[in-house]
């Protein structure tokens, strides 16, 4: 409540929605005689000393009857939505207690019911019972239930399948009482959003209803009888019906915005952290061959620097592996470097060249033809990557049509081809198919069927089988092996495994916490790595030497937040070498006969990977 | 048997939506229609006494209730109504004496254009609107517009439709005396019962809209477009646009279901000759052959535009055919 009061909305919202309830308490017990009293001597009159507002048909004053008439508005709105609320409760829960049979009947009835607009369902239900105040009081509470039953029937249905309601249903508990101790309390909080909101609703309904002469009748009065009565004077004395017009708005605002205050206010904001700047990293083996050379490169999130001073080359048909634990920015690095990362995001780098060409500055106008034929992009969901609402050669030939300027025609042949390249069985079918028609494995063969589209120097590809299953992972990583020795294309290949990078690539890169700690020859992982992480994450993979009656090994601690990353090395927290200059002096990335290692204690041995409890 | 069942339904995943479809419009209309039909049978008293009121004679009361058929057996009665519907025979007006097919005939033509240009209207400013919106605000860009954008449309949204009926008629109307405020008489008649009535939806669209845009930029697989390296434009009307129209078509099927019912107020509110004047009239006097009628199209308004809705979202999200099932 106080996190809801502290924001301007929730504040201005609640003194809004008090000020409103105050006077429909204090109203009418203060002014309902002066409200009531007729005048014939200042009929329909306009804005006077003494009235300022003016009058109505007898005179009466037009300003007090709309405070008065605040009373019965909110307590009509109040009652109405505590029917339907309470309506709603019963037939959202009888699922629960009367088991399925009846519960099906039910729910198939509210289904029906919520698709008619309230008001529709409240005039049905004012007709039944006939115009009036009780009548239109059901009606509109009555109309309210089916959208609250449905509330109930959802929110009840994520609730009950959680285990610790299955466990109260192990245990023996109740329908009843399962319903009351376990499933209402956690459901109560959207419901009580959903009833201030509906509360607003309601209110609005009620003054739709009495405008329309159903709701309350005379001598009784509340806004919308007023709201009728004025309109039919509004050329004479505009303000009989702007006035309470504006009042139905202004309540309706403030359980309106009370409600969104509430939601709002349970869902929790993290706050931003000041940016930290770096020092600049060390200087990078140039090759000017090199299909991608990549120099100090940083990616800049407001308050975060995730990646933070990354060099590294990736000659011509060379496979780079990029390992790390998530969090490390090696997929911010592979973003980065095939420009993707977008606003609010920063990219920095001392150089950052493909194909000869410097990618730092132009728009994307400038690179657009380049990147789009020479770089391959392959994604680690390949579920969510393709578009789920265009067919699947569509999604391929498009690449065609903006770069090569094939005809559509040309461009759907060239895409079959493709997945015919990519080993899907009937391409022809295929490319007629929607991406969910298609398996997680085929989808990432169409993800790199369409980076095949072009002639691509280099496939990024971001964890490309962290979505799939071992087998169809190692078809996936063939067909990459494939590619590449068919096309002569480069891979740089970001993974936390480094089981499948040692296997497929001819470097390794190490990062930890936005830099590189470690790159060395694939082939020398085993035998030849330096840092004591490297060496870690070695460690914690299991082989067929390991002892099966020992704990898996683990890394000790947890990974740096990136928004605090200390000082010294970031590994220091974790690592079993570290020393006090570890802490105080953060290790350069030292180059050695074509490694490179980021730490002072490169060389000492050391048993790593502490065994876990 | 059942395995050439299955293999059509995976064949046509088509076919096995509009046999769902249909089956859930006829379930909803059976409802609908009985509803109808029981509404004057559950209402305390006789009806026909009320209607004619308690000067009335027992001997017109009594014709007037074996007219209408009041006197059979209930199953006698619904199974007659049922038949008289398929010739759309419902009954005549207590009050009038016309005959409800011919009062329904005169007044929906009204009704529908009122509701059919507000919700054209709506969409036609809100999803351009939204979506253009949410390309100059995403990424937290231009804080000011987005602001602007975010309060006046969630101040719209609320405001309901006859209040701010009322409020046209006071500034166009009264202060300004550009416009008529009642009867259905030339272009500018249309104007400000069609702009109440658009308004309120019209902001909640646009909102949703935005919001569905916002999300979409962020999707994996508008980066994978971005990694095609499409035009920017391309990436946002191809791959952006249609996917977060499928969440604004199903709101928006919501919304024209309440514009149905808010044209019963703004008809009201703007002496708009269609069936909400109708309906409402016809409640006061108890005139309750009408209501049945009207409460009926009203009915069958909503279920066709719910149809409408789901039909529209196969076509732009192939897989809802295929989640349901």
């Amino acid at each position: 409540m106080k996190r809801i009061l502290r924001t301007p909305l929730g504040l201005s919202a609640a003194v809004l929605l008090l000020a409103v309830l105050v006077l429909a308490v204090i109203a009418p017990l203060v002014w309902t005689d002066q409200a009531n009293a007729v005048d014939t001597a200042q009929i329909s009159r306009g804005s006077t000393a003494e009235h300022w507002m003016g009058t109505d048909n007898l005179g009466r004053d037009v300003f007090l009857r709309v405070l008065v008439a605040t009373g019965l508005s909110v307590r009509l709105a109040l009652l109405a939505t505590a029917i339907g609320v309470l309506a709603g409760l019963v037939l959202g829960a009888v699922p629960v207690v009367l088991g399925r049979r009846a519960g099906r009947v039910v729910t198939a009835v509210v289904n029906i019911a919520v698709a008619f607009p309230a008001l529709l369902l409240a005039l049905f239900f004012a007709v039944v019972i006939g115009p009036g105040t009780t009548g239109s009081l059901l009606a509109i509470g009555f109309a309210t239930a089916p959208g609250f039953a449905r509330l109930v029937q959802t929110l009840v249905a994520k609730v009950a399948g959680l285990d610790y309601v299955a466990a109260a249903r192990v245990a023996g508990a109740g329908r009843i009482r399962l319903l009351v101790r376990h499933i209402l309390p956690n459901v109560a909080e959207p419901l009580v959003i959903n009833a201030t909101m509906a509360a607003g609703a309601a209110l609005l309904a009620f003054a739709g209803l009495s405008f329309l002469g159903l709701g309350v009748q005379p001598p009784e009065y509340d806004w919308g009888r007023l709201l009728g009565e004025g309109l039919q004077g509004i050329y004479l004395r505009p303000a009989a019906a702007i006035a309470p017009g504006v009042a139905v708005v202004v309540a309706g605002l403030a359980f309106h915005l009370f409600g969104e205050a509430l939601s709002k206010g349970f869902t929790r904001h993290t706050a931003p952290v000041k940016l930290r700047r770096t020092e600049a990293a060390s200087a990078v083996p140039t090759d000017d061959d090199a299909v991608l050379v990549v120099e100090d490169l940083r990616v800049a999130f407001p308050g975060v620097t995730p990646v933070r001073g990354v060099s590294f080359t990736v000659g011509q048909g060379e496979a780079v592996g990029i390992v790390g634990e998530s969090g490390s920015g090696k997929s911010l690095t592979a973003l980065a470097v095939a420009r993707l990362i977008e606003h609010p995001g920063q990219v920095d780098a001392q150089r950052l060249t493909f194909q000869g060409r410097d990618l730092r500055n132009g728009d994307d106008r400038v690179h657009r033809r380049l990147l789009g034929t020479s770089l391959a992009m392959v994604f680690q969901d390949p579920m969510t990557s393709l578009n789920p609402a265009m067919r699947i050669g569509r999604q391929l030939a498009e690449v065609a049509e903006q770069h090569q300027g094939a005809s559509r025609k040309q461009a759907w042949q060239r895409a079959v081809d493709r997945l015919r390249a990519v080993r899907i069985p009937d391409p022809e079918r295929r490319a007629r198919q929607y991406p969910h028609e298609f398996s997680g494995g085929m989808r990432q063969r169409a993800m790199i069927g369409m980076g095949l589209m072009g002639k691509p120097a280099l496939i990024i590809a971001d964890e490309p089988t962290t979505a799939l299953d071992v087998t169809v992972q190692r078809q996936v990583l063939r067909l990459l092996r494939t590619i590449r020795a068919a096309d002569g294309a480069a891979l740089l290949l970001i993974s936390h495994d480094i089981t499948v990078v040692s296997q497929v690539c001819d470097r390794v890169l190490v990062m930890y916490a936005g830099r590189v700690v470690e790159d060395l020859p694939a082939d020398e992982l085993h035998t030849a790595a330096r840092h004591p992480y490297t060496r870690a994450l070695l460690a914690a993979v299991p082989d067929m030497t390991t002892d099966r009656d020992l704990p898996l090994a683990v890394i000790p601690g947890r990974p740096v937040d990136a928004a605090q990353v200390p000082t010294g090395c970031a590994y220091a927290p974790r690592c079993p070498l570290a020393t006090e200059r570890c802490v105080t002096a953060h290790p350069p990335l030292e180059t050695d006969n074509g490694r490179r290692v980021a730490c002072w204690h490169a060389d000492v041995p050391v048993q790593v990977g502490d065994r876990g409890e | 048997m059942t395995a050439a069942i299955s293999r059509t339904h995976w064949d046509s995943p088509w076919l096995g939506f509009a046999v769902r479809r249909a089956g859930r419009l006829l379930v909803s209309l059976w409802v609908l229609i009985t509803a109808a039909f029981l509404m004057i049978h559950v209402i305390p008293g006789d009806p026909v006494r009320a209607a004619l009121g308690p000067s009335a004679s027992v001997q017109l009361v009594e014709a007037r209730r074996a007219a209408l058929g009041l006197n059979d057996p209930l199953w006698l009665q619904y199974l007659n109504y049922l038949g008289d519907l398929l010739t759309l025979d419902m009954r005549s007006s207590m009050v009038s004496g016309l005959p409800v097919a011919q009062v329904i005939g005169d007044r929906l033509p009204a009704t529908l254009e009122l509701a059919g240009y507000a919700a054209a209207l709506a969409f036609a400013v809100a999803i351009p609107l939204g979506a253009g919106m949410a390309v100059l605000t995403r990424g937290g860009r231009r804080r000011p517009a987005e602001l602007g954008f975010t309060a006046t449309s969630a101040v719209l949204a609320v405001v309901p439709e006859f209040l701010l009926a009322v409020g046209l008629i006071y500034v166009f109307g009264v202060r300004l005396a550009w416009l008529p405020v009642a009867g259905r008489d030339g272009f500018d008649s249309y104007i400000l019962p069609v702009l109440a009535l658009m308004i309120a939806p019209g902001a909640v669209l646009a909102r949703i809209m935005r919001v569905e845009m916002l999300a979409v930029f962020e999707a994996d697989h508008v980066r994978t477009a971005r990694a095609k390296r499409l035009p920017q434009w391309l990436i946002t009307l191809r791959h952006v646009l249609p996917n977060a129209l499928t969440a604004t078509v199903t709101v928006g099927g919501l919304l024209l279901g309440a514009l149905v019912a808010g044209t019963v107020l703004v008809e009201n509110v703007f002496a708009w000759p269609g069936l909400g004047s109708t309906i409402v009239q016809s409640i006061l006097a108890k005139d309750y052959p009408v209501v049945q009628g009207v409460v009926l199209v009203y009915g069958l308004g909503v279920l066709l535009i719910n149809l409408a809705v789901d039909v529209l979202l196969a076509v732009l999200d192939p897989r809802s055919t295929i989640r349901e099932s």
